[in-house]
């Protein structure tokens, strides 16, 4: 026990001393905060649109009035020449081109129906397709608008009509970035627990102090216990950090029990450690650490449900996701913080990681022995 | 003459890499007290071999006994009861003096109280109290190696190993380590030392030389140098070093 | 020359034998590439919802059953009460509840009015948006439907939206360029200013300053594999995004190639500019990665649209390279232009190459003296 205890008094003063980690520990979550939730706003804002109206009607002119007083979109001006709309939208000047053709109004006086043209930019299909949304949406209620007008409230009673309300609950506000912080959260924790944990391994194994180890009374439960727990507890330090951080801030809110969530940090950051140590095992330097880790982790944060939700993945990327620590813990995050859930609700993904914990810790112990 | 018992017992160590012997039947003793050079040229196996006593490898085969232990069931109580200096002196750049000796202290087991003590009888010792708060990295070479040596008998093992412990040093540094391992001896520390160096084998009792995997010749320096009509250690490497090239030809 | 060969060949040995970093190097962009393209995506699909269903009578369940067929959502359970539906949305498996008020049919029928709430988990802002959109498509497609033949709604105007340079709305086209930026800087800038700095630590930089190959030399040839593995790598970014993804060529392969070159001589004098300010290989190594690799990631419109940007970060983004590289890239290969609709950007680009490559000159001059 005493012996432990050297270990971990000297491998604290050495990470602390230590200048190429320092940054990580400390500046790092200040700095995702800060950059990482400005920047990462996959929100829509306004979208600019261009006006072709060859009618110029009533209508017309009122429809665009209809988008113009959105405040998802953003008036940038009108013209006759198609061609010259297009080019607005080869130059982003414009994201949507309304196209009004000559007669909209009497067609649709006539005929009872009409069509307005949208020219999309496309090239970042998920804006191509929420604009379409959005503005399908302004031409559904606008519609209504102009049948109650025409037809007069009484005849407008034969037809049927389903009244939908909707409401958003945990973030009425739909404010991005309490969607983004938990997220951060996570790969905060994840870097530190994976990814600094391996780098201080091979930094040792560079140095060749660990040789001088396998002599002492050290034994190779120690050495490990002394590598890893040091990083656990900075984990779930900046854990605490970045949520105060969030809290004060971005007024993040804390539904849920906060020790709830740190039992899942904890047994979360086994997990990662064992993956961490399992990562020293295979690198030699500390750059291909770096390049190992990043290209691990990228992948499967990517796949985690940062940024786009699990559902939207094919079945069998959610079928890797079970073998996916980081999506389980982005998912609990979530819950926790943002809807209250408490332990039983998220029982089944706590086992897990208890499992997981499990099996990592003991393939990388056993691989590590093997390895030295 | 008394029984001087035998802390270190070797026959028929051997060590292979492969198709390589790097240790050929080694047999040899050494005594408690003793001040014992293991001698030879680079890549003769000396290295091989103080790193199989001291636990760092396993032999193919043979019988080796560390203070009363089996190298092969033991291990851990050997590896408390003996010290152990590297070629890179093995302290922790990072940290500083005071810091590198509770680190290393603790490892063995010493109480607080007790280390406390002996450090600052250490540094008094070596004239670095003042200094005890700086790093590893800022101290010269000649310090740290005296430090370290220092680090490694602190516990009071019953074994130092010292693996070429004198390279890169100036020869009045050199002197003066050795005479902190003749300290140590007169305590009843019992020093392994290897080196290359054939004139520190002048301050050893007894000194074995390695040539291509095999003890060549195993005595006091004095013997030695009388049985190979030698002036110094130095002769009496040439000399074994040309017989076995003879020997080959 | 001969000397000049030899010293390359070095340093492609120092490359290959350090093979693992050599396969992620290829890795990387592979990996990412697939999976940007075959696994994130924002379509909505089998988004699972659960229904209040307080009436339980035939539209109701006419209704449900458009919504569950439409492939877009899943049902997960039907709840009992109004309480219920806190405690499920806690339980993390559903995304949206719909619940249809008391004796729906009826009111709809006699009344000519019901109503439908929607309750939807908003902590994905987008996701919600869209999922509650959808629902509300599906629904008023119903009503279409339920209009007794022969009557048609009048007055409907109909929505015809065209999708340019991209009608199937692939999502390939935003992460492929974004991809090619962020290798080449990687590789370019953060592999040659490690090696660089390597070379420096080991001692062995002195050693060739002192030998008669020039210090324009060594550059030269640290770089060298460097830039030729970089353009392996675009092209396999290339080829991928091309045979798998179906990424469509319109513009001119010179073009596009020279940009590619400007981009590649513009990382590595980023990357050399920073082994002349890093003392040591982890320095580097940081300063590469805190200051290219990941304001590329973030700023440089490679994922975040940077018009959703605070002004501040907005301004940091236009010093990103890649954020310039990225637009030209599009511009070329999506919108087929020529060299008049990127020459803004090319020439900033030319810019910074000229201006970090002088800086890097200056001081890699001082270092010698």
């Amino acid at each position: 026990m005493r012996i432990l205890i050297s270990i971990l008094r000297k491998e604290f003063i050495q990470i602390f001393r230590n200048r190429v980690m320092l940054p990580y520990i400390f500046v790092a979550p200040i700095v995702m905060m800060v950059v990482l939730v400005f920047a990462a706003n996959l929100d829509m804002k306004e979208i600019k649109f261009f006006v072709v109206d060859k009618d110029l009607s009533a209508v017309s002119r009122k429809l665009t009035a209809d988008f113009t007083g959105s405040s998802f979109f953003k008036f940038k001006g009108s013209g006759f020449d198609l061609r010259e709309a297009e080019e607005k939208i080869i130059k982003r000047e414009a994201d949507l081109v309304i196209h009004f053709q000559r007669g909209f109004e009497e067609h649709l006086r006539k005929e009872g129906e009409s069509s307005v043209q949208l020219l999309i930019n496309a090239i970042n299909a998920t804006k191509a397709g929420l604009i379409n949304v959005y503005s399908e949406g302004i031409i559904r209620d606008f519609n209504q608008d102009i049948r109650l007008e025409w037809l007069g409230i009484e005849s407008f009673d034969q037809i049927q009509n389903i009244d939908i309300t909707h409401t958003f609950w945990y973030n009425p506000e739909l404010n991005y970035k309490i969607f983004m912080l938990p997220g951060i959260l996570v790969i905060l924790v994840t870097v530190i627990g994976m990814f600094l944990s391996a780098l201080n391994l091979v930094m040792e194994k560079e140095l060749g102090t660990a040789e001088q180890i396998n002599v002492t009374p050290i034994r190779k439960f120690h050495f490990i216990i002394g590598k890893l727990l040091p990083f656990w507890v900075i984990a779930l330090f900046d854990l605490a950090f970045g949520l105060i951080l969030s809290k004060i801030f971005f007024h993040l809110p804390i539904l849920g029990n906060p020790l709830l969530l740190f039992g899942f940090a904890g047994v979360y950051l086994l997990v990662v450690l064992g993956l961490g140590l399992f990562l020293s095992t295979l690198a030699d330097t500390q750059q291909q650490v770096m390049f190992l880790a990043f290209f691990f982790l990228l992948t499967f944060i990517l796949m985690s449900g940062i940024f786009t939700p699990v559902e939207s993945m094919p079945n069998w990327a959610q079928n890797v996701n079970i073998v996916n620590p980081i999506a389980y813990f982005m998912k609990v995050i979530r819950m926790i913080l943002l809807k209250g859930s408490t332990f039983r609700d998220i029982s089944h993904e706590f086992f897990a990681m208890m499992v997981y914990a499990s099996l990592t810790l003991s393939l990388a112990v056993w691989r590590y022995r093997k390895i030295s | 003459m008394p029984a001087v018992e035998d802390i270190i017992i070797v026959r028929d160590m051997v060590k292979k890499f492969g198709k390589f012997t790097a240790n050929d039947h080694l047999t040899f003793s050494v005594r408690k007290g003793e001040i014992f050079g293991f001698l030879g040229a680079n890549g003769a196996g000396k290295t091989t071999a103080l790193r199989i006593l001291c636990g760092l490898s396993y032999p193919t085969s043979g019988e080796i006994k560390i203070a009363g232990y089996n190298v092969y069931k033991d291990r851990e109580k050997i590896k408390k009861t003996i010290g152990y200096m590297s070629q890179k002196f093995s302290l922790y750049e990072n940290l500083t003096i005071a810091e590198n000796i509770k680190f290393y202290a603790g490892i063995y087991g010493l109480r607080r109280k007790v280390i406390d003590a002996r450090t600052s009888e250490l540094l008094d010792k070596l004239g670095i109290s003042s200094i005890r708060n700086r790093l590893i990295r800022d101290i010269p070479l000649g310090w740290k190696q005296k430090l370290a040596f220092s680090v490694a008998v602190f516990h009071n093992p019953s074994i130092v190993f010292l693996d070429e412990p004198t390279g890169g040093v100036d020869p009045i540094t050199r002197r003066q380590f050795w005479e902190m391992i003749n300290e140590s001896a007169e305590q009843g520390i019992t020093v392994f030392v290897t080196t290359h160096y054939m004139d520190e084998a002048e301050y050893c009792h007894r000194v074995s030389i390695m040539v291509d995997g095999r003890i060549a010749a195993l005595d006091t320096p004095g013997k030695l140098k009388e049985s190979f009509n030698s002036k110094d250690m130095n002769g009496v490497f040439l000399t074994l070093a040309r017989s076995k090239r003879m020997n080959a030809v | 020359m001969k000397r000049f060969l030899g010293f390359v060949k070095k340093e492609f040995y120092h490359i290959i034998r350090d093979y693992r970093t050599l396969v992620i190097l290829i890795g990387i962009p592979v990996a990412q590439i697939l999976i940007f393209g075959f696994v994130v995506s924002n379509e909505i699909r089998n988004t699972k919802i659960s229904i209040l269903d307080n009436s339980h009578d035939e539209i109701t369940k006419k209704i449900t059953n458009k919504i569950i067929s439409s492939g877009y959502f899943d049902l997960h359970s039907y709840l009992n009460s109004y309480d219920d539906i806190e405690t499920a949305f806690r339980k993390g498996n559903i995304k949206e509840v719909i619940i249809f008020e008391s004796g729906f049919s009826s009111r709809l029928t006699r009344e000519g009015e019901a109503s439908i709430r929607i309750i939807a988990d908003a902590s994905d802002a987008n996701t919600g948006r869209l999922i509650t959109n959808y629902t509300q498509g599906i629904i008023m497609n119903f009503l279409k439907d339920l209009v007794p033949p022969g009557i048609e709604i009048p007055f409907t105007i109909d929505s015809r939206p065209r999708m340019y340079f991209n009608q199937d709305l692939k999502g390939v086209y935003m992460f492929v360029p974004g991809t090619m930026a962020m290798i080449l800087i990687l590789i370019c800038a953060l592999m040659t200013s490690i090696s660089i700095t390597r070379e420096n630590e080991l001692g062995t930089m002195e050693a060739l300053l002192v030998s008669p190959l020039k210090p324009v030399h060594i550059i030269l040839g640290k770089v060298t594999p460097y830039v030729l593995l970089s353009f392996i790598d675009g092209l396999i970014i290339l080829l991928l995004g091309y045979f798998v993804f179906g990424l469509p060529f319109h513009g001119s392969l010179a073009l596009l190639l020279s940009e590619m070159t400007l981009y590649v001589i513009l990382s590595l004098s980023l990357g050399i500019f920073i082994s002349t300010v890093a003392q040591s290989q982890p320095v580097a190594m940081i300063m590469s990665m805190l200051m290219l690799m990941l304001p590329t990631l973030l700023l440089s419109g490679f994922i975040f649209p940077i018009e959703n940007m605070p002004l501040l970060l907005q301004g940091l983004s236009m010093i990103m390279p890649a954020r310039w590289f990225i637009i030209i890239l599009k511009n070329i290969m999506l919108m087929g232009t020529g060299i008049l609709f990127v020459w803004k950007e090319t020439l900033i680009l030319l810019g910074m190459t000229l201006f970090f490559m002088i800086l890097s000159i200056k001081r890699f001059k001082v270092r010698l003296e």
